[in-house]
């Protein structure tokens, strides 16, 4: 369990970085290595480079006006869970991400690493198409804004282009009369979820993300089905993968149950 | 009087050193030193012919210094690993090679050593090589095995490595004439040990002594020595093996020698230079050793009471690829299935079979769980039968205190009739009905009703034959500062030694806790000894200490008689200082009575001055006695004529979720019998783990084979061994002391019991909270929402 081996560069600007980036077609980002490191340890992923931006300056700030919550690509889960401002702009935040692994990976980990990485299995690349986010992205060629709904392509992949960093990502905030509502069942506290439901209610409209399910998240439009068919409804729309730790059936049954669980919560 | 330490909490001696990260397993060994490393190149085939393997890619990487295969090796190298407990019945056993020959037999063989000047160079190194094999279909799992479709090694007819039968009375006659009989088919899944530390083995080769050092992560110092010296050729004496703290073993570690036990020494040898192997985690799930897995079918013939009369049990267990560790999981199996029970008559045959999987050899429980598993759900689906309560069931069938010693007529593990020395099972029913609420639960699932909660109340009942022979040593040596030096053999991996063997020696000699201390596992200290396994470490080198020190004792006070001119029946020994009863200031330490008791012609220090020739002895006398040897030291040996029976009961109440099949304990429950405690704290601790690591086997760990003998879940990440917040808050104990008659001290094992129970334990609760039989072990969410489905 040892990487192969690895050129390491720590740029201390972000022009830099995109440099070595767009200059090495085998380079990945590295930000809290929560994901990238056991990948490399386990051999699944040999990259010929690694930049690390940690020592990039201003990446790790949470701005947060009337609008949304905007967070640098360096944000620990720990930090923006922490953030009192963020969870009064955007709730579902602190909600989705006390499910997100355990508190030490929660200290290096980031936000924005969780989101670009695509886990369909990750909490914070639901919450982020559920509230139409969207993440900054920055290369030598230039900046552009992906929305979140366009941004997971397919498992463990988005559409950032290899020379591109995150910068940042943009979380809607809470409009006046809209409740949301998060819950997961994992194997064991802390692990990714079997399934895993976070629900945004407003005056018009009831989405309802899932993570865990499909290979992407992936979101249903649920407004103005009757509590008890939620479930079903729910289903209508969703493909439940088996694995290991559920039968395809088992999951369906936690898409029901979670959906009108959340629901409940967010009424 | 020094207060006696046996029997209280003392807080162990390990803890600080090892909480502060200062302990010092075998990959600190070399650390900081010009050590090389190994890496294996392991099949990814679970069933495969080597055609041919190029090892020329990997010559010119820098920093590669030796590649092995199989053809390198030589002499006893070349021939099979040991199959190290032999039995007649193992007809068809086999055993793999340190390299693989020219056939792998399951995903994670070793096929090649690759040596480097680091660890990372050498998984570069294992990448480069190339390998030709022709697949071979893989039989996995039980059901495929018995098939015997297709065959895990070309000779062994239906892959069957054994068949072995005991019976007492004749239970089908039985059976066939009782007024009641059922049938239960019984499943368990494969789990494993997983300590955090995995194996590892150092080595050291000291050209100009012709000396190999040897440091392994075992559960035997003695055993790795004896193997290594036999296949390496070299002299017992020639060969020293260490073992430094270990990172939990918990069974996988007595099996030996693995194949880098031997390459790493046979690497240090060749090269002339330090060589060290640490395994990492995807290399511990597939190429240590698994446990479990058992197919069971019961017959049980009963009267109205729910007596056994006839109990008929054929089981199956899946030993993987090969058998060194002999049959001891599947024999404890069948022996100890019978627990605290005497059926009028008992038949059980077993098969151990072949599979394209790891081997199995012991894991904590040790074939334990599985027979207590298949008595315990016989006795629930008994009182379901008869609509008795489970307790009632079980109460009819226990052995009474009164029929100690009782005779099984069976043949135990270590080749001697199962004779249980002593218990009280009807006072632990008691115990544990009081502790669980047992009588006042179906009020309380009324009430959780009411809230539209689910739950269920579960019993486990075993017996434990602990302390299993051959044999156990030790070695009390008093300094002339005072201090206390003893030494056994078997080996420590965290469960408090060194405190408890202090405490059987300060309390022997009347020293000072602190001026004792214990060394284990370290083959220049004593390099006789078994090791540490079958909760076998209190109980045999818990004794030969005890005996040890009373040899030394009986030797201090036999010079400090001389010395006080008093009667050695007038002396005592308190805080290291004997002194004469009743007579202050008659007194010598025990630190002088060791300088006396080695005469000497030179002096080295004051109090040494006190021994030397012209200051001491009767000069028409020899200096040393007859008969008697200079220094004070003790040395014993304990060796019972059987094995120690320790008991136990658990219960546990669950809730399942009527929703989402979740399951959560709410009251965890432990009645425990081990004899005499010598530390309530630490038999504790070892039943919290044994716990922890058995809601583990029950609800969460399984080891996921594809149909290609793939394993699919080789990492903490898939294979969900339980966090300490999936294990329950608090478990209670309660504890009966049924001393054992067979050791001067009283005492049963007790480092497995916290596990054995488990899987009949939640089994039992599962099915009274859903109504649901349950018949295989483990359970996830997902299996009991499919169980409902099956059942609606
Ligand atoms: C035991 C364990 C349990 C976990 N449980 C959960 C869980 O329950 N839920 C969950 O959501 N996550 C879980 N995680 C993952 C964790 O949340 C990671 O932090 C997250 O997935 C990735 O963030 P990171 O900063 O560590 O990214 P890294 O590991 O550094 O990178 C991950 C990937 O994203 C790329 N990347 C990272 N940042 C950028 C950027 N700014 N621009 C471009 N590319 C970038 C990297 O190149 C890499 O490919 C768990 C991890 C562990 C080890």
């Amino acid at each position: 369990m040892k990487p192969a081996p690895f050129a390491f560069v720590r740029p201390r600007s972000l022009e830099e970085a995109l440099e070595v980036l767009g200059a090495h077609p085998d380079a990945k980002v590295l930000a809290g290595g929560q994901s990238l490191v056991p990948l490399l340890t386990m051999r699944l992923a040999a990259p010929a480079m690694l930049v690390d931006i940690n020592a990039v300056p201003d990446l790790d700030r949470i701005s947060c006006d009337d609008d949304g919550v905007r967070i640098g690509a360096l944000v620990r889960h720990a930090a923006l869970l922490r953030d009192e401002d963020a969870a009064r702009t955007q709730p579902l935040l602190r909600l989705a991400l006390s499910h997100v692994a355990h508190p030490t990976i929660r200290n290096r980990g980031t936000t924005v690493g969780s989101i670009v990485h695509a886990d369909a299995a990750a909490e914070m690349p639901a919450v982020l198409a559920l509230l139409g986010g969207s993440v900054e992205v920055a290369s030598v060629r230039g900046r552009r804004t992906i929305e979140a709904a366009d941004l997971f392509a397919g498992p463990l992949e988005s559409t950032l282009a290899h020379d591109e960093i995150a910068v940042s990502a943009w979380f809607p905030a809470l409009r006046p009369g809209e409740r949301v509502g998060f819950a997961e069942i994992a194997r064991r506290h802390g692990d990714y979820a079997m399934c895993g439901v976070a629900a945004l209610v407003g005056p018009e409209r009831t989405r309802v993300a899932y993570l865990s399910v499909e290979e992407v998240p992936t979101i249903v439009d649920l407004t103005g089905v009757a509590p008890d068919d939620v479930g079903e409804a729910a289903l209508a729309h969703l493909d439940p993968q088996p694995d290991i730790h559920a039968t395809a059936a088992y999951r369906s049954q936690l898409v029901r149950v979670l959906t009108r669980r959340v629901l409940e919560q967010a009424a | 009087m020094t207060t006696k330490l046996f029997g209280t909490k003392v807080p162990r001696v390990e803890d600080d050193r090892l909480l502060r990260g200062q302990g010092r397993y075998v990959g600190d060994v070399f650390s900081g030193q010009d050590a090389l490393h190994a890496a294996v190149l392991r099949s990814p085939h679970a069933h495969a012919r080597i055609l041919d393997i190029d090892v020329e890619p990997v010559l010119d990487v820098e920093g590669v210094v030796a590649v092995y295969t199989y053809d390198d090796l030589e002499d006893a190298m070349g021939e099979p690993l040991p199959l190290l407990i032999p039995h007649p019945t193992l007809t068809h056993g086999r055993t793999q090679y340190a390299l693989a020959k020219d056939e792998v037999n399951y995903a994670g063989e070793a096929v090649a050593f690759v040596v480097a000047t680091d660890r990372y160079v050498a998984e570069d190194a294992v990448a480069r090589i190339r390998v030709r094999y022709e697949p071979l279909p893989a039989v996995v799992g039980i059901a495929a095995s018995r098939a015997a479709e297709h065959l895990v090694h070309d000779d062994v007819p239906g892959n069957v490595g054994a068949r072995m039968e005991q019976h007492n009375g004749d239970a089908p006659a039985e059976i066939a004439k009782a007024p009641h009989t059922l049938t239960l088919d019984l499943d368990v899944e494969r789990s494993a040990c997983t300590p955090l530390e995995g194996r590892g083995v150092a080595a050291r080769w000291d050209p100009d002594q012709q000396r190999l050092q040897v440091w392994s992560s075992t559960q035997t110092a003695t055993g790795v020595r004896a193997a290594v010296a036999a296949k390496l050729g070299l002299d017992l004496r020639a060969v020293d093996v260490i073992t430094p703290d270990v990172g939990g073993g918990f069974g996988v570690k007595i099996n030996h020698p693995w194949p880098e036990e031997l390459l790493v020494p046979l690497a240090a040898m060749r090269l002339g230079r330090p060589v060290s192997y640490v395994e990492d985690r995807r290399e511990h799930f597939v190429a240590s050793a698994h446990e479990r897995a058992q197919v069971q079918h019961i017959e049980v013939g009963f009267d109205d009471e729910g007596r056994l009369l006839g109990l008929d049990v054929m089981f199956w267990h899946d030993h993987g690829a090969y058998t060194p560790y002999g049959l001891i999981v599947p024999i404890i199996t069948s022996t100890q299935l019978l627990g605290p029970y005497k059926p009028r008559a008992y038949r059980v045959v077993f098969e151990s079979i072949y599979t394209n999987t790891v081997i199995v050899t012991p894991y904590r429980g040790a074939g334990r769980p599985q027979g207590v598993y298949a008595m315990e759900r016989t006795m629930d689906a008994i009182a379901a039968y008869l609509g008795k309560d489970r307790t009632e069931v079980r109460a009819v069938n226990f052995i009474q205190p009164d029929e100690f010693p009782y005779e099984h007529g069976l043949v135990f593990q270590d080749g001697r009739p199962l004779t249980y020395d002593s218990g009280d099972y009807p006072a632990s029913l008691e115990k544990i009905k009081q502790l669980v609420g047992w009588d006042e639960f179906p009020q309380y699932r009324k009430e959780m009703a009411a809230q539209g909660r689910r739950v269920g109340i579960g019993l486990a009942c075993y017996v434990e034959g602990t302390g299993v022979g051959p044999y156990e040593g030790a070695h009390v040596h008093i300094e002339t500062s005072g201090k206390v030096k003893v030494a056994t053999g078997l080996t420590s991996q965290g469960q408090g030694h060194q405190t408890v063997f202090a405490q059987l020696v300060a309390d022997e000699l009347g020293v000072r806790f602190e001026d004792v201390e214990v060394v284990t596992g370290d083959t220049r200290r004593m390099p006789y000894a078994v090791g540490t396994f079958a909760s076998r470490a209190a109980v045999m080198s818990g004794s030969a200490i005890h005996l040890a020190a009373k040899r030394a004792k009986e030797k201090a006070l036999r010079i400090a008689a001389e010395a006080l001119e008093a009667d050695v029946d007038d002396l005592e020994i308190t805080d290291g200082v004997v002194s004469v009863k009743g007579a202050p200031g008659a007194s010598i330490s025990l630190g002088t009575v060791a300088v006396l008791s080695n005469p000497l012609r030179y002096a080295f220090d004051e109090a040494s001055k006190s021994a030397t020739q012209f200051a001491v002895g009767d000069p028409d006398k020899p200096p040393v006695a007859p008969g008697e040897e200079p220094g004070l030291e003790g040395k014993d040996f304990y060796s019972p004529e059987r094995s120690t029976f320790a008991s136990g009961m658990h219960a546990v109440i669950v809730e399942t979720d009527p929703d989402t099949a979740e399951i959560t304990i709410l009251k965890y429950a432990v009645v425990h019998d081990c004899g005499h405690l010598i530390n309530p704290m630490i038999v504790e601790g070892q039943i919290h783990g044994g716990v922890a690591q058995g809601v583990g086997g029950a609800l969460y760990e399984r080891m996921v084979y594809d149909e290609n003998g793939q394993l699919q879940n080789a990492s903490f990440m898939d294979f969900l061994m339980p966090y300490v917040s999936e294990v329950p808050e608090t478990i209670d104990i309660d504890h009966l002391e049924t001393p054992s008659p067979l050791n001067p001290l009283g005492i049963k094992g007790a480092g497995e019991a916290g596990v054995i129970p488990s899987a009949a334990l939640f089994a039992s609760a599962i099915e009274d909270a859903e109504g649901i039989e349950i018949t295989a072990m483990p359970i996830s969410p997902s299996d009991l929402f499919t169980l409902r489905e099956e059942h609606r």
